[in-house]
């Protein structure tokens, strides 16, 4: 499969507290490196201040990287001029309240990407095109001359997401898309995510911290703790041959709506909190919570491996954890 | 209950829409000035503030005194009496227009010298806020949007201006500028206006415009600074829009609602200031009256003709009162964050 | 009178709004017994927090209590005045909210907070509630808990501020404890550590808990009776193996079609719920489910279905259900 975006080592440092006492970094991502290939959806899941979300905007140059490499469809886009690549790059996200301008009608917004790239023709075609979107979402014209605070979470994710397809995309950062919906609509916009995926052969790195939800759309998944990637494998891999602890316990953790599992579960409860993000564990940054930590991970980082078919983790013990 | 076979058919996909109504859209505007309109205090407000509007700025071309006019032997009256003068004139059939305030001690109508004095304050009020809006907004988006060191120093600056004694600056300003001021006035017919508006008020505009727009910079920087963290800002940069776009089309839209406020707030606070420099005879030169001069030369008749000091502070108070509270009333209706 | 812990009986409750009355509770009618579990589950709008809230008498203005009576513990407490309710709140009655960050006060220590509704309700000295204090953060696994008594909520994370939370709800050892989205806020693995705290408690004091959550995960782990609330009514009430493997509201079977499942091998496609939340300014007239039910009939549009018992603990408002009985009635005749 050609590879559309790829990262290696990219770091994403965030400069906090004052210059008088010397400089002190929230290590945001901490040299990551993946790629995803065309067509495919790769999901990023971890908790709060694991660095996915981070990574996703990283990824479109919203924020300066620190270091490493962004490739887009093997170009060196670290550096470059983003115009012309915010056409083939875009994002939805999270918060559907925020994401859109109060003031503008629902037409405007859509519109505002095709504005921006000069992609319409005239009038008339400016405004076929944004009726086309919006009915691709599952709304309709007469709600082009509404504003965003008419609508519900779930429609207005929608004009999020018809905004993010007006320039015609490649390829689609999902940033915890739908979080902040109601349990009956996040089937719904899922759904309109795969669906749009085979109509438009798009990519996506689905991000979010439900690991339910990630694993029903991605092909792959990657798992961050604390700014670095612990495990990277396909979805069926990931689930019921993982090999991190932390995955272990983030499955363990995940409440599952079915009774007779949960009374067979034996669940894994990690002790403690995640440690803050501006002072890191030595060596492995998850050796604090880790149920088989020994000597050595405390003075050296794991490494990111090959541990498998396609399958990468970062532990020093991988053989000494039972098998899922 | 009674049910019958027909009641368990299936419902059709349009019966279940046709119970799916969509709430009339409202606009941000509309929605603010129904808002308003339901405010009463604000409503009334504004009605006065028509009122004072139409009597400044309407009336006083049908009024048939001037505010310049001595009338001799009409020193002094009384609100709606007549000098005998008048009063031989009222019965001999020609009518005379009432004084319905009463005149001063020149003979000049009170009435007409309070709407002119409303006009002053209300153009001084309007002309400072305008200044302030210009320079300050400006001042506040260009600190805010581009942040680091440019928003550091501006600040700074800023801090600076409001430790700057206003007062003591208009008055050596004016002390320093009345006679070039003058000597321009006198030598050049096209400066020939600074006579009639007098040096005050010119010195009155200029530590506006030096001094007074921070307070509008600073509520504009912090809106900015908010607005700048917006999703729909981010949005709109990873769609690829340039920077002057998102200032245009996403910022300064949404600082609207702000900007109108602040200035309405601000046009009270302005002609507070110069009702005061009038009072203490810094403000507009004779004969312009303004209702703070008119208050200061009614003080030495105050035991005697006290209804020359209340008609103007009555006036001041009316006009500030309800430019104050209108300004309250648009902000309670536009204020965002009172929206759910 | 009853060994019933809570009863609430045919509760209506609006808020008179300025755009209109929304009818937030439309006859919701449930029980608790004594050490119960009950998880309300519901989206935004169905009325669950609404449920809790008004339990305690703590309903937001302009929101009333327009209908219906509230039993607890044998007494009617949705008529009693302002400071009888206030005995009972914190002491008989507890709440946890979901926000840990905003529930708690920056400016007092969590000490100060916990000894606060320690010397409300209890005539301990200040002393004494200190103490008391101390054992409470040790009773919700806070360690160095001498420590932890005198530091500000800023300086504990969310985790830690939700054991606090409970650390406070649990001090005066109540009958009820009503927990409002507890861990939404939190991250999953501290989801896990709370809820896992949760029943420990209520295995060591007994209480009985109500649930209020979105997550049908959370219920199926820790509750024995769930209330399915859509648009201010319950739609359908049960055990949990009979929401989970016997759902008969049609709202039920699609909440758990519609969640994508983590034990799932392959990759099956969702069946989401079609349409979009009730506005509660404008609700329908009949069934509020109506204009998304797949199986909407004539008189689901227009009437607001009865309650059809299928045992005694599983029962349901759906017309489909009525529709069974009145075709077996038919066939009878």
């Amino acid at each position: 499969m050609d590879k559309l975006v790829e990262v290696q080592n990219l770091k994403q440092y965030f400069r906090v507290g004052g210059s008088l006492f010397g400089k002190q970094y929230i290590k945001a991502v901490d040299d990551v490196s993946f790629h995803i290939g065309k067509g495919e959806t790769l999901g990023l899941v971890g908790e709060s201040g694991c660095g996915k979300t981070t990574t996703g905007r990283a990824l479109l140059r919203l924020y300066e990287p620190t270091g490493g490499k962004i490739l887009y469809d093997g170009i060196n886009i670290t550096h470059a001029k983003m115009q012309p690549y915010r056409r083939k790059m875009q994002i939805v996200f999270q918060d559907p309240y925020a994401s859109l301008d109060p003031r503008m009608t629902v037409g405007d917004i859509v519109g505002e990407p095709l504005d921006i790239h000069k992609l319409s023709a005239s009038k008339k075609d400016r405004s076929d095109k944004i009726i086309a979107m919006l009915e691709r979402v599952g709304l309709n014209s007469e709600h082009a001359n509404r504003y965003p605070h008419e609508f519900s979470g779930g429609q207005r994710q929608r004009i999020g997401i018809a905004r993010a397809l007006a320039v015609d995309p490649e390829f689609i950062v999902c940033d915890e898309p739908i979080s902040a919906l109601d349990v009956s609509i996040q089937a719904q916009v899922i759904n309109m995510f795969e669906k749009l995926q085979d109509e438009m052969g798009l990519t996506y790195l689905f991000i979010a911290h439900d690991l339910s939800v990630v694993k029903h759309i991605s092909d792959r998944i990657g798992v961050m703790y604390l700014g670095k990637l612990v495990e990277l494998a396909n979805s069926y891999e990931l689930t019921f041959h993982n090999v991190h602890p932390y995955t272990r316990s983030l499955i363990s953790a995940i409440p599952i709506p079915d009774p007779r599992i949960n009374r067979a579960r034996h669940r894994i409860i990690l002790q403690g909190d995640v440690p803050s993000p501006l002072h890191p564990p030595s060596g492995c940054n998850f050796r604090t919570r880790c149920p088989y930590a020994t000597a050595i991970c405390s003075e050296q980082e794991p490494e990111f491996r090959e541990v498998g078919a396609n399958h990468f983790a970062a532990c020093h013990n991988l053989d000494k954890i039972p098998k899922a | 209950m009674q049910l019958d076979v027909s009641d368990f058919l299936p419902a059709s996909d349009s019966e279940k829409q046709s119970l799916v109504v969509m709430r009339d859209s409202v606009g941000f505007w509309r929605d603010g000035f129904n808002r308003l309109k339901k405010n009463n205090i604000a409503m009334i407000s504004l009605v006065v503030i028509v009122i004072v509007f139409i009597l400044a700025f309407i009336v006083p071309s049908f009024y048939p005194y001037d505010y310049a006019q001595q009338i001799r032997g009409s020193e002094n009256l009384f609100p709606m009496t007549y000098s005998t003068a008048e009063q031989a004139t009222i019965d001999s059939g020609v009518s005379v227009f009432p004084h319905f305030l009463g005149t001063d001690n020149l003979g000049r109508d009170l009435s007409i010298q309070i709407m002119m004095g409303s006009r002053i304050s209300l153009l001084v009020g309007i002309g400072a806020s305008a200044i302030i809006l210009l320079i300050g907004s400006l001042y506040g988006a260009i600190a805010g949007y581009f942040g680091g060191r440019t928003d550091q120093i501006m600040m700074r600056i800023v801090d600076m201006i409001y430790t700057v004694p206003d007062l003591l600056i208009i008055i050596l300003l004016i002390s320093t500028l009345r006679y070039p001021l003058k000597d321009l006035a006198d030598n050049n017919p096209a400066f020939g206006w600074i006579n009639i508006i007098g040096v005050g008020l010119i010195c009155i505009f200029i530590v506006f415009g030096l001094l007074y727009w921070v307070g509008m910079a600073r509520i504009v920087r912090s809106q900015v600074l908010t607005l700048k963290e917006q999703e729909y800002v981010t949005a709109a940069r990873a769609l690829g829009a340039s920077s002057s776009r998102i200032i245009r089309n996403h910022i300064l839209k949404n600082c609207i609602g702000i900007l109108i406020v602040t200035t309405t707030l601000q046009i009270p606070a302005a002609i507070f200031t110069e009702s005061f420099l009038s009072f203490i005879g810094l403000g507009v030169a004779a004969p312009m009256p303004s209702l703070g001069s008119l208050a200061a030369s009614a003080l030495g008749a105050i035991t005697s003709y006290p209804h020359r000091l209340l008609a103007p502070s009555l006036m001041i108070s009316l006009i500030i009162l309800s430019l104050n509270l209108f300004g309250d009333g648009l902000r309670d209706a536009f204020d965002p964050k009172l929206k759910k | 009178m009853s060994e019933l812990l809570l009863e609430i009986k045919n509760e209506r409750l609006s808020f008179f709004t300025p755009a209109g009355e929304v009818k937030a509770l439309n006859d919701v009618s449930f029980s608790m017994k004594q050490g119960e579990v009950l998880g309300i589950v519901g989206e935004s709008g169905s009325g669950k927090s609404v449920t809790a809230y008004s339990i305690m008498g703590i309903t937001a203005h302009p929101g009333r209590l327009i209908g219906g009576e509230i039993h607890f513990n044998g007494h009617r407490i949705d008529l009693l005045t302002e400071t009888e309710m206030r005995k009972i709140r914190g002491n008989e009655v507890s709440i946890i909210f979901q926000d840990p960050m905003t529930s708690l006060n920056p400016v007092y220590t969590i000490g100060n907070q916990i000894c606060e509704v320690l010397l409300l309700h209890t005539h301990c000295s200040k002393k004494e509630a200190r103490q008391k204090a101390v054992e409470l953060l040790t009773l919700v696994g806070i360690n160095e808990p001498e420590r932890r008594v005198k530091q500000y909520p800023h300086e504990l994370s969310g985790g830690m501020r939700q054991r606090v939370m409970i650390a406070i709800a649990l001090a005066c050892e109540p009958k009820l404890l009503i927990a409002d989205e507890p861990t939404t806020a939190l991250d999953v693995t501290i989801q896990a550590q709370i809820l896992e705290l949760m029943m420990d408690l209520k295995k060591k004091l007994g209480m009985s808990i109500i649930m209020i959550t979105h997550d049908l995960g959370i219920v199926s782990s820790m509750c024995e009776k769930i209330a399915v609330m859509y648009a201010g009514k319950i739609v359908e009430y049960g055990t949990i193996d009979d929401i989970f493997y016997n759902p008969c509201h049609e709202y039920t079977k699609g909440l758990l079609n519609s969640i994508p499942k983590l034990t799932e091998v392959e990759h099956e496609p969702l069946v989401p719920i079609e349409g979009t939340p009730v506005d509660m300014l404008n609700p329908p007239a009949g069934c509020p489910f109506a204009p998304r039910c797949k199986s909407c009939m004539q008189i689901c549009l227009t009437t607001m279905p009865d309650y059809t018992y299928l045992s005694d603990d599983h029962y349901s408002a759906c017309w489909l259900l009525q529709k069974k009985e009145f075709e077996t009635q038919q066939e009878e005749k």
